[in-house]
Protein backbone atom coordinates (compact mmCIF):
# COMPACT_ATOMS: atom_id res chain seq x y z
CA UNK A 1 0.00 0.00 0.00
CA UNK A 2 2.66 2.41 0.97
CA UNK A 3 4.50 1.61 -2.21
CA UNK A 4 1.42 2.46 -4.26
CA UNK A 5 0.96 5.75 -2.52
CA UNK A 6 4.55 6.70 -3.09
CA UNK A 7 4.21 5.97 -6.78
CA UNK A 8 1.02 7.98 -7.00
CA UNK A 9 2.61 10.92 -5.33
CA UNK A 10 5.60 10.78 -7.64
CA UNK A 11 3.33 10.64 -10.66
CA UNK A 12 1.25 13.51 -9.35
CA UNK A 13 4.28 15.70 -8.74
CA UNK A 14 5.65 14.88 -12.17
CA UNK A 15 2.44 15.58 -14.06
CA UNK A 16 1.42 18.68 -12.15
CA UNK A 17 4.94 20.07 -12.45
CA UNK A 18 4.70 21.14 -8.81
CA UNK A 19 7.59 19.84 -6.72
CA UNK A 20 5.57 20.28 -3.54
CA UNK A 21 4.88 17.16 -1.60
CA UNK A 22 1.77 17.68 0.48
CA UNK A 23 3.26 15.89 3.49
CA UNK A 24 6.22 18.23 3.58
CA UNK A 25 4.31 21.48 3.53
CA UNK A 26 5.45 24.07 6.01
CA UNK A 27 3.93 23.61 9.40
CA UNK A 28 3.23 26.38 11.81
CA UNK A 29 4.95 24.70 14.74
CA UNK A 30 8.32 23.25 13.86
CA UNK A 31 10.51 21.59 16.45
CA UNK A 32 13.35 23.93 17.50
CA UNK A 33 12.42 26.32 14.72
CA UNK A 34 13.69 29.78 15.71
CA UNK A 35 11.11 32.57 15.78
CA UNK A 36 11.58 36.16 14.73
CA UNK A 37 12.49 38.67 17.38
CA UNK A 38 9.22 40.52 16.81
CA UNK A 39 7.19 37.34 17.20
CA UNK A 40 9.08 36.51 20.38
CA UNK A 41 8.43 39.86 21.98
CA UNK A 42 4.83 40.14 20.92
CA UNK A 43 4.11 36.68 22.32
CA UNK A 44 5.82 37.66 25.58
CA UNK A 45 3.77 40.86 25.83
CA UNK A 46 0.54 39.02 24.99
CA UNK A 47 1.09 36.42 27.70
CA UNK A 48 1.95 39.05 30.29
CA UNK A 49 -1.14 41.05 29.30
CA UNK A 50 -3.24 37.92 29.64
CA UNK A 51 -2.12 37.44 33.24
CA UNK A 52 -2.72 41.09 33.97
CA UNK A 53 -6.12 40.98 32.27
CA UNK A 54 -7.17 37.94 34.28
CA UNK A 55 -6.21 39.73 37.47
CA UNK A 56 -8.06 42.87 36.40
CA UNK A 57 -11.14 40.87 35.49
CA UNK A 58 -11.29 39.07 38.82
CA UNK A 59 -10.67 42.18 40.90
CA UNK A 60 -12.56 44.99 39.10
CA UNK A 61 -15.71 42.93 38.66
CA UNK A 62 -15.71 42.06 42.33
CA UNK A 63 -15.61 38.37 41.56
CA UNK A 64 -13.02 38.18 44.30
CA UNK A 65 -13.27 40.58 47.24
CA UNK A 66 -10.75 43.40 47.12
CA UNK A 67 -9.51 42.53 50.58
CA UNK A 68 -8.23 39.25 49.16
CA UNK A 69 -7.34 40.42 45.67
CA UNK A 70 -6.88 44.18 45.30
CA UNK A 71 -7.39 45.89 41.95
CA UNK A 72 -4.42 47.04 39.84
CA UNK A 73 -5.45 50.61 40.71
CA UNK A 74 -5.12 49.92 44.42
CA UNK A 75 -1.71 48.36 43.92
CA UNK A 76 -0.61 51.34 41.85
CA UNK A 77 -1.83 53.67 44.60
CA UNK A 78 0.14 51.65 47.16
CA UNK A 79 3.23 52.07 45.01
CA UNK A 80 2.70 55.83 44.72
CA UNK A 81 2.14 56.20 48.48
CA UNK A 82 5.19 54.12 49.36
CA UNK A 83 7.29 56.03 46.90
CA UNK A 84 6.14 59.36 48.33
CA UNK A 85 6.67 58.38 51.96
CA UNK A 86 10.09 57.08 50.96
CA UNK A 87 9.81 53.55 52.33
CA UNK A 88 9.75 51.70 48.99
CA UNK A 89 13.24 52.18 47.65
CA UNK A 90 15.22 51.50 50.83
CA UNK A 91 13.50 48.10 51.05
CA UNK A 92 14.22 47.36 47.39
CA UNK A 93 17.81 48.49 47.88
CA UNK A 94 18.28 46.32 50.97
CA UNK A 95 17.01 43.22 49.18
CA UNK A 96 19.02 43.83 46.01
CA UNK A 97 22.19 44.42 48.03
CA UNK A 98 21.66 41.15 49.93
CA UNK A 99 20.93 39.08 46.88
CA UNK A 100 23.88 40.48 44.95
CA UNK A 101 26.27 40.01 47.89
CA UNK A 102 24.98 36.52 48.68
CA UNK A 103 25.13 35.51 45.05
CA UNK A 104 28.61 36.92 44.47
CA UNK A 105 30.08 35.33 47.62
CA UNK A 106 28.55 31.93 46.77
CA UNK A 107 29.69 32.07 43.15
CA UNK A 108 33.20 33.24 43.94
CA UNK A 109 33.63 30.12 46.05
CA UNK A 110 31.56 27.77 43.87
CA UNK A 111 33.36 28.44 40.59
CA UNK A 112 36.89 27.40 41.67
CA UNK A 113 35.62 24.54 43.85
CA UNK A 114 33.34 23.28 41.08
CA UNK A 115 36.21 23.58 38.60
CA UNK A 116 38.45 21.44 40.80
CA UNK A 117 35.71 18.87 41.44
CA UNK A 118 34.93 18.60 37.75
CA UNK A 119 38.56 18.37 36.65
CA UNK A 120 40.07 16.17 39.35
CA UNK A 121 38.36 13.04 40.62
CA UNK A 122 40.06 13.28 44.02
CA UNK A 123 38.34 16.59 44.75
CA UNK A 124 35.04 15.15 43.59
CA UNK A 125 35.47 12.14 45.88
CA UNK A 126 36.41 14.27 48.85
CA UNK A 127 33.82 17.02 48.47
CA UNK A 128 30.75 15.60 46.83
CA UNK A 129 29.34 13.66 49.83
CA UNK A 130 29.39 16.58 52.30
CA UNK A 131 28.10 18.94 49.63
CA UNK A 132 25.31 16.55 48.72
CA UNK A 133 24.40 16.28 52.39
CA UNK A 134 24.13 20.04 52.70
CA UNK A 135 22.25 20.27 49.44
CA UNK A 136 19.49 18.02 50.69
CA UNK A 137 19.20 19.85 54.01
CA UNK A 138 16.66 22.63 53.42
CA UNK A 139 18.36 25.98 53.78
CA UNK A 140 15.35 27.31 55.68
CA UNK A 141 16.06 24.78 58.42
CA UNK A 142 19.14 26.83 59.23
CA UNK A 143 17.20 30.05 59.82
CA UNK A 144 16.56 29.49 63.55
CA UNK A 145 20.15 28.47 64.15
CA UNK A 146 21.59 31.40 62.21
CA UNK A 147 19.27 33.79 64.06
CA UNK A 148 20.76 32.56 67.32
CA UNK A 149 24.28 32.89 65.93
CA UNK A 150 24.05 36.17 64.07
CA UNK A 151 20.76 37.81 65.08
CA UNK A 152 18.82 39.55 62.31
CA UNK A 153 22.00 41.03 60.86
CA UNK A 154 22.98 41.11 57.21
CA UNK A 155 25.50 38.38 58.00
CA UNK A 156 22.65 36.06 58.93
CA UNK A 157 20.94 36.72 55.58
CA UNK A 158 24.14 36.11 53.69
CA UNK A 159 24.80 32.86 55.53
CA UNK A 160 21.37 31.55 54.58
CA UNK A 161 21.81 32.70 50.99
CA UNK A 162 25.18 30.98 50.87
CA UNK A 163 23.71 27.72 52.15
CA UNK A 164 20.83 28.00 49.71
CA UNK A 165 22.89 28.90 46.64
CA UNK A 166 26.39 27.48 47.01
CA UNK A 167 25.69 23.79 47.46
CA UNK A 168 23.43 23.62 44.41
CA UNK A 169 25.63 25.85 42.33
CA UNK A 170 28.88 24.01 42.96
CA UNK A 171 27.51 20.66 41.78
CA UNK A 172 26.06 22.19 38.63
CA UNK A 173 29.39 23.84 37.88
CA UNK A 174 31.12 20.51 38.41
CA UNK A 175 28.78 19.06 35.77
CA UNK A 176 29.43 21.98 33.42
CA UNK A 177 33.11 21.17 33.68
CA UNK A 178 32.61 17.45 33.18
CA UNK A 179 30.67 18.13 29.99
CA UNK A 180 33.65 19.74 28.29
CA UNK A 181 34.40 17.55 25.24
CA UNK A 182 37.48 15.43 25.84
CA UNK A 183 39.02 16.25 22.43
CA UNK A 184 39.41 19.88 23.58
CA UNK A 185 41.64 18.62 26.37
CA UNK A 186 43.57 16.16 24.21
CA UNK A 187 44.15 18.83 21.64
CA UNK A 188 45.52 21.22 24.25
CA UNK A 189 48.03 18.59 25.37
CA UNK A 190 49.22 18.04 21.82
CA UNK A 191 49.62 21.81 21.52
CA UNK A 192 52.07 21.70 24.39
CA UNK A 193 49.97 22.97 27.31
CA UNK A 194 50.60 21.80 30.87
CA UNK A 195 47.72 20.32 32.92
CA UNK A 196 47.37 23.57 34.88
CA UNK A 197 47.21 25.55 31.65
CA UNK A 198 44.65 23.12 30.27
CA UNK A 199 42.39 23.70 33.29
CA UNK A 200 42.68 27.45 33.04
CA UNK A 201 42.78 28.07 29.33
CA UNK A 202 40.69 25.24 27.92
CA UNK A 203 38.45 23.58 30.49
CA UNK A 204 37.37 26.82 32.15
CA UNK A 205 36.85 28.55 28.85
CA UNK A 206 34.92 25.64 27.37
CA UNK A 207 32.73 25.31 30.47
CA UNK A 208 32.10 29.05 30.77
CA UNK A 209 28.82 29.22 28.81
CA UNK A 210 27.41 26.45 31.00
CA UNK A 211 28.72 28.17 34.11
CA UNK A 212 27.04 31.46 33.18
CA UNK A 213 23.77 29.58 32.75
CA UNK A 214 24.29 27.98 36.15
CA UNK A 215 24.83 31.42 37.68
CA UNK A 216 21.59 32.64 36.14
CA UNK A 217 19.64 29.74 37.60
CA UNK A 218 21.35 30.09 40.99
CA UNK A 219 20.32 33.73 41.13
CA UNK A 220 16.72 32.57 40.77
CA UNK A 221 16.96 30.28 43.80
CA UNK A 222 18.61 33.11 45.66
CA UNK A 223 15.47 35.25 45.36
CA UNK A 224 13.25 32.58 46.85
CA UNK A 225 15.45 32.15 49.89
CA UNK A 226 16.06 35.86 50.32
CA UNK A 227 12.35 36.52 50.64
CA UNK A 228 11.91 33.61 53.04
CA UNK A 229 14.72 34.82 55.24
CA UNK A 230 13.37 38.38 55.19
CA UNK A 231 9.88 37.18 56.08
CA UNK A 232 11.15 35.38 59.16
CA UNK A 233 13.55 37.79 60.77
CA UNK A 234 14.40 41.13 59.22
CA UNK A 235 14.00 44.83 59.83
CA UNK A 236 13.95 45.86 56.18
CA UNK A 237 13.80 44.41 52.68
CA UNK A 238 11.00 43.36 50.37
CA UNK A 239 10.22 40.23 52.37
CA UNK A 240 9.96 42.34 55.51
CA UNK A 241 7.68 44.76 53.69
CA UNK A 242 5.37 41.92 52.64
CA UNK A 243 5.35 40.49 56.13
CA UNK A 244 4.47 43.88 57.65
CA UNK A 245 1.71 44.40 55.12
CA UNK A 246 0.22 41.04 56.04
CA UNK A 247 0.01 42.15 59.66
CA UNK A 248 -2.25 45.06 58.63
CA UNK A 249 -4.16 43.07 55.99
CA UNK A 250 -2.70 45.50 53.45
CA UNK A 251 -3.06 43.25 50.42
CA UNK A 252 -2.21 45.91 47.81
CA UNK A 253 1.20 46.26 49.41
CA UNK A 254 1.70 42.49 49.45
CA UNK A 255 0.90 42.29 45.76
CA UNK A 256 3.18 45.28 45.14
CA UNK A 257 6.05 43.48 46.88
CA UNK A 258 5.46 40.34 44.84
CA UNK A 259 5.37 42.29 41.58
CA UNK A 260 8.60 44.12 42.41
CA UNK A 261 10.35 40.84 43.16
CA UNK A 262 9.09 39.38 39.89
CA UNK A 263 10.22 42.39 37.90
CA UNK A 264 13.66 42.40 39.56
CA UNK A 265 13.99 38.68 38.83
CA UNK A 266 13.09 39.30 35.21
CA UNK A 267 15.66 42.10 34.94
CA UNK A 268 18.44 39.95 36.40
CA UNK A 269 17.50 37.01 34.20
CA UNK A 270 17.46 39.08 31.04
CA UNK A 271 20.79 40.68 31.97
CA UNK A 272 22.32 37.24 32.27
CA UNK A 273 20.82 36.17 28.95
CA UNK A 274 22.12 39.35 27.34
CA UNK A 275 25.62 38.73 28.64
CA UNK A 276 25.41 35.12 27.47
CA UNK A 277 24.31 36.01 23.95
CA UNK A 278 26.99 38.65 23.63
CA UNK A 279 29.85 36.66 25.14
CA UNK A 280 29.09 33.31 23.50
CA UNK A 281 27.71 33.96 20.03
CA UNK A 282 28.93 30.53 18.97
CA UNK A 283 26.53 28.82 21.37
CA UNK A 284 23.39 29.96 19.59
CA UNK A 285 24.08 27.68 16.65
CA UNK A 286 22.52 24.28 17.20
CA UNK A 287 24.95 21.58 16.18
CA UNK B 1 62.15 19.03 9.73
CA UNK B 2 60.83 15.53 9.26
CA UNK B 3 61.82 12.66 11.51
CA UNK B 4 61.91 8.92 11.83
CA UNK B 5 59.34 7.34 14.09
CA UNK B 6 60.01 3.82 15.33
CA UNK B 7 57.47 1.66 17.14
CA UNK B 8 58.81 -1.57 18.59
CA UNK B 9 56.56 -4.18 20.13
CA UNK B 10 53.95 -1.63 21.17
CA UNK B 11 51.31 -3.19 23.34
CA UNK B 12 48.18 -1.75 24.87
CA UNK B 13 45.69 -3.29 27.26
CA UNK B 14 42.80 -1.30 28.70
CA UNK B 15 41.78 -2.37 32.15
CA UNK B 16 38.38 -1.69 33.58
CA UNK B 17 36.94 -3.02 36.81
CA UNK B 18 35.72 -6.33 35.44
CA UNK B 19 37.42 -6.86 32.12
CA UNK B 20 40.52 -5.97 30.27
CA UNK B 21 40.69 -5.37 26.56
CA UNK B 22 43.80 -6.17 24.62
CA UNK B 23 43.76 -3.37 22.07
CA UNK B 24 47.21 -3.54 20.50
CA UNK B 25 49.53 -6.50 20.33
CA UNK B 26 53.19 -6.23 19.54
CA UNK B 27 52.94 -3.52 16.89
CA UNK B 28 56.14 -2.86 14.95
CA UNK B 29 56.11 0.08 12.58
CA UNK B 30 58.77 2.38 11.26
CA UNK B 31 57.95 5.69 9.67
CA UNK B 32 60.91 6.89 7.65
CA UNK B 33 61.88 10.51 7.41
CA UNK B 34 59.31 12.27 5.23
CA UNK B 35 57.21 9.20 4.65
CA UNK B 36 53.43 9.12 4.44
CA UNK B 37 51.93 6.05 6.12
CA UNK B 38 48.22 5.28 6.35
CA UNK B 39 46.85 2.99 9.02
CA UNK B 40 43.66 1.14 8.11
CA UNK B 41 41.68 -1.60 9.76
CA UNK B 42 38.23 -2.74 10.78
CA UNK B 43 36.51 -0.59 13.36
CA UNK B 44 37.76 -1.35 16.83
CA UNK B 45 41.14 -2.57 15.62
CA UNK B 46 42.92 -0.02 17.76
CA UNK B 47 44.14 2.26 14.98
CA UNK B 48 43.08 5.39 16.84
CA UNK B 49 44.61 4.02 20.02
CA UNK B 50 47.86 3.54 18.17
CA UNK B 51 47.81 7.16 17.07
CA UNK B 52 46.93 8.38 20.55
CA UNK B 53 49.89 6.45 21.93
CA UNK B 54 52.21 8.08 19.41
CA UNK B 55 50.69 11.47 20.30
CA UNK B 56 51.44 10.76 23.94
CA UNK B 57 47.80 11.00 24.98
CA UNK B 58 47.74 7.36 25.99
CA UNK B 59 50.56 5.37 27.56
CA UNK B 60 51.60 2.11 25.94
CA UNK B 61 51.38 -0.95 28.18
CA UNK B 62 54.57 -2.26 26.66
CA UNK B 63 57.07 -1.70 23.90
CA UNK B 64 59.15 1.23 22.78
CA UNK B 65 58.45 4.38 20.82
CA UNK B 66 61.21 6.62 19.59
CA UNK B 67 61.27 9.74 17.47
CA UNK B 68 64.69 10.25 15.91
CA UNK B 69 66.09 7.95 18.54
CA UNK B 70 64.63 9.79 21.52
CA UNK B 71 61.99 7.91 23.51
CA UNK B 72 58.48 9.36 23.47
CA UNK B 73 57.00 9.78 26.92
CA UNK B 74 54.22 12.35 26.72
CA UNK B 75 52.54 14.76 24.34
CA UNK B 76 54.65 17.43 22.72
CA UNK B 77 54.83 20.05 20.02
CA UNK B 78 57.12 17.84 17.93
CA UNK B 79 54.01 15.89 16.90
CA UNK B 80 51.16 17.88 15.39
CA UNK B 81 47.77 16.27 15.74
CA UNK B 82 44.56 16.71 13.75
CA UNK B 83 41.38 15.16 15.16
CA UNK B 84 38.13 14.31 13.44
CA UNK B 85 35.77 16.30 15.63
CA UNK B 86 35.80 19.24 18.03
CA UNK B 87 38.97 20.22 16.27
CA UNK B 88 38.87 23.95 16.92
CA UNK B 89 38.16 25.95 20.06
CA UNK B 90 34.81 27.60 19.34
CA UNK B 91 35.58 30.68 21.41
CA UNK B 92 38.64 31.57 19.36
CA UNK B 93 38.78 32.91 15.81
CA UNK B 94 40.79 31.00 13.20
CA UNK B 95 43.88 33.12 13.79
CA UNK B 96 43.75 32.66 17.57
CA UNK B 97 43.15 28.95 17.17
CA UNK B 98 46.34 28.66 15.17
CA UNK B 99 48.22 30.86 17.63
CA UNK B 100 46.99 28.78 20.56
CA UNK B 101 49.85 26.33 20.31
CA UNK B 102 52.46 29.04 19.79
CA UNK B 103 52.55 30.52 23.27
CA UNK B 104 56.27 29.89 23.46
CA UNK B 105 56.88 32.43 20.70
CA UNK B 106 56.88 36.23 21.10
CA UNK B 107 53.56 37.81 20.18
CA UNK B 108 54.57 39.36 16.88
CA UNK B 109 56.13 36.16 15.64
CA UNK B 110 53.10 34.16 16.75
CA UNK B 111 50.86 36.32 14.62
CA UNK B 112 53.16 36.09 11.62
CA UNK B 113 53.50 32.29 11.83
CA UNK B 114 49.73 31.88 12.18
CA UNK B 115 49.10 34.03 9.14
CA UNK B 116 51.66 32.15 7.12
CA UNK B 117 50.02 28.80 7.77
CA UNK B 118 46.50 30.09 7.30
CA UNK B 119 47.78 31.17 3.92
CA UNK B 120 49.15 27.67 3.26
CA UNK B 121 45.64 26.22 3.68
CA UNK B 122 44.13 29.12 1.74
CA UNK B 123 42.22 30.70 4.60
CA UNK B 124 44.07 33.94 5.20
CA UNK B 125 40.89 35.86 4.38
CA UNK B 126 39.09 34.01 7.16
CA UNK B 127 41.66 34.69 9.89
CA UNK B 128 39.10 36.62 11.93
CA UNK B 129 36.24 34.15 11.45
CA UNK B 130 35.01 31.95 14.25
CA UNK B 131 34.63 28.20 13.78
CA UNK B 132 30.81 28.40 13.73
CA UNK B 133 31.11 30.73 10.76
CA UNK B 134 33.24 28.23 8.83
CA UNK B 135 32.22 25.07 7.00
CA UNK B 136 33.41 21.69 8.24
CA UNK B 137 36.11 21.54 5.59
CA UNK B 138 37.35 25.03 6.41
CA UNK B 139 37.49 24.13 10.09
CA UNK B 140 39.65 21.13 9.28
CA UNK B 141 41.92 23.32 7.17
CA UNK B 142 42.41 25.64 10.15
CA UNK B 143 43.14 22.57 12.28
CA UNK B 144 45.78 21.50 9.78
CA UNK B 145 47.26 25.00 9.76
CA UNK B 146 47.43 24.89 13.54
CA UNK B 147 49.22 21.54 13.54
CA UNK B 148 51.65 22.73 10.86
CA UNK B 149 52.33 26.00 12.68
CA UNK B 150 53.94 24.03 15.50
CA UNK B 151 56.59 23.07 12.93
CA UNK B 152 56.27 19.45 14.00
CA UNK B 153 58.57 16.76 12.74
CA UNK B 154 55.59 14.47 12.25
CA UNK B 155 51.92 15.00 11.56
CA UNK B 156 49.41 12.67 13.25
CA UNK B 157 45.96 12.59 11.70
CA UNK B 158 43.03 10.67 13.20
CA UNK B 159 40.38 10.32 10.49
CA UNK B 160 40.64 14.04 9.90
CA UNK B 161 38.29 14.05 6.90
CA UNK B 162 35.90 11.41 8.25
CA UNK B 163 33.11 13.88 9.00
CA UNK B 164 33.28 15.69 5.65
CA UNK B 165 31.19 15.11 2.54
CA UNK B 166 32.77 13.18 -0.34
CA UNK B 167 33.62 16.22 -2.50
CA UNK B 168 35.16 18.23 0.31
CA UNK B 169 37.01 15.16 1.49
CA UNK B 170 38.59 14.62 -1.88
CA UNK B 171 39.67 18.27 -2.10
CA UNK B 172 41.13 18.06 1.38
CA UNK B 173 43.16 15.03 0.36
CA UNK B 174 44.63 16.90 -2.56
CA UNK B 175 45.37 19.91 -0.35
CA UNK B 176 47.10 17.70 2.20
CA UNK B 177 49.17 16.03 -0.52
CA UNK B 178 50.24 19.35 -1.98
CA UNK B 179 51.39 20.52 1.46
CA UNK B 180 53.18 17.24 2.01
CA UNK B 181 54.88 17.33 -1.39
CA UNK B 182 56.29 20.72 -0.49
CA UNK B 183 57.28 20.21 3.16
CA UNK B 184 57.98 16.46 3.13
CA UNK B 185 56.77 15.96 6.67
CA UNK B 186 56.40 12.47 8.06
CA UNK B 187 52.67 11.75 8.26
CA UNK B 188 50.87 9.01 10.16
CA UNK B 189 47.32 8.97 8.88
CA UNK B 190 44.55 6.88 10.42
CA UNK B 191 41.44 6.27 8.33
CA UNK B 192 38.81 3.66 7.62
CA UNK B 193 38.48 4.87 4.04
CA UNK B 194 40.59 2.57 1.86
CA UNK B 195 40.59 4.87 -1.18
CA UNK B 196 41.88 7.65 1.01
CA UNK B 197 44.55 5.43 2.53
CA UNK B 198 45.87 4.34 -0.88
CA UNK B 199 45.59 7.72 -2.56
CA UNK B 200 47.64 9.46 0.11
CA UNK B 201 50.20 7.00 1.34
CA UNK B 202 53.62 5.58 0.51
CA UNK B 203 52.78 2.58 2.62
CA UNK B 204 49.61 1.21 4.14
CA UNK B 205 49.66 -0.50 7.49
CA UNK B 206 46.69 -2.88 7.75
CA UNK B 207 45.76 -3.75 11.31
CA UNK B 208 43.83 -6.85 12.28
CA UNK B 209 41.35 -6.52 15.09
CA UNK B 210 41.08 -7.75 18.66
CA UNK B 211 43.87 -7.46 19.47
CA UNK B 212 45.22 -5.02 16.93
CA UNK B 213 48.19 -6.57 15.16
CA UNK B 214 50.01 -5.51 12.04
CA UNK B 215 48.40 -7.77 9.47
CA UNK B 216 50.40 -6.51 6.56
CA UNK B 217 52.33 -3.48 5.45
CA UNK B 218 51.73 -2.73 1.78
CA UNK B 219 53.85 -0.52 -0.43
CA UNK B 220 51.96 1.83 -2.68
CA UNK B 221 53.88 2.31 -5.91
CA UNK B 222 51.54 4.78 -7.57
CA UNK B 223 53.59 7.60 -9.10
CA UNK B 224 53.73 10.98 -7.40
CA UNK B 225 52.57 13.66 -7.44
CA UNK B 226 49.27 11.85 -7.20
CA UNK B 227 46.33 12.91 -9.31
CA UNK B 228 42.68 12.52 -8.53
CA UNK B 229 42.25 10.53 -11.76
CA UNK B 230 44.60 7.82 -10.55
CA UNK B 231 41.83 6.51 -8.35
CA UNK B 232 40.22 4.72 -11.31
CA UNK B 233 43.40 3.22 -12.67
CA UNK B 234 43.88 -0.51 -12.67
CA UNK B 235 46.75 -0.60 -10.19
CA UNK B 236 44.82 1.51 -7.72
CA UNK B 237 41.73 -0.64 -8.00
CA UNK B 238 43.65 -3.88 -7.59
CA UNK B 239 45.32 -2.56 -4.50
CA UNK B 240 41.99 -1.40 -3.17
CA UNK B 241 40.45 -4.81 -3.78
CA UNK B 242 43.32 -6.45 -1.95
CA UNK B 243 43.15 -4.18 1.11
CA UNK B 244 39.39 -4.50 1.18
CA UNK B 245 39.53 -8.24 1.30
CA UNK B 246 42.07 -8.13 4.12
CA UNK B 247 39.88 -5.90 6.21
CA UNK B 248 36.58 -7.44 5.26
CA UNK B 249 37.41 -10.88 6.59
CA UNK B 250 38.62 -9.30 9.81
CA UNK B 251 35.52 -7.20 10.25
CA UNK B 252 33.18 -10.11 9.61
CA UNK B 253 35.05 -12.34 12.01
CA UNK B 254 35.16 -9.83 14.82
CA UNK B 255 31.74 -8.27 14.79
CA UNK B 256 29.63 -11.41 14.72
CA UNK B 257 28.64 -10.91 11.11
CA UNK B 258 30.22 -14.13 9.85
CA UNK B 259 27.52 -16.25 11.43
CA UNK B 260 24.76 -14.30 9.72
CA UNK B 261 26.34 -13.68 6.34
CA UNK B 262 26.83 -17.08 4.82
Amino acid sequence: MSLGTRDDRGALAATAGAPRVPHLRRRRLQLYEPVQKRTYWSLAVVSLCAVFGFWALLSYTGAVQNLFLPTPTQVWQAAVTENNTGILWPDVGASVLRIVLGFVISSVVAIPVGMLMGSYKVFEAALEPPIDFMRYTPAVAFIPLTLIWFGTSTTQKLVILFIAIFFQEVLLIMDNVKNVPMPFVDMAYTLGLSPAQVVRRVIFRAALPGIVDTLRISMGWGWTYLVVVELVGATDGLGFQIQQAQRYLDTPEIILGIIIIGVLGLIFDFSFKGVYARAFPYMSRRR
Amino acid sequence: MAATLVLKGVDKTFHSRRTSVHALDNVDLTLEDGEFVSVVGASGCGKSTLLRIVAGLEAASGGELTLDGAPLTGPGRDRGMVFQQYTLYPWLCAQDNVEFGLRHLPRAQRCEVARRFLDVVGLLDFAGSYPFQLSGGMQQRVAIARALALRPSILLMDEPFGALDAQTRSLMQELLLSIWERDRLSVLFVTHDIDEAIFLADRICVLSAKPGRVREIIDVHLPRPRQFAQQVEREFLELKQYVRSLIHDEAARNTGFSGVLQ
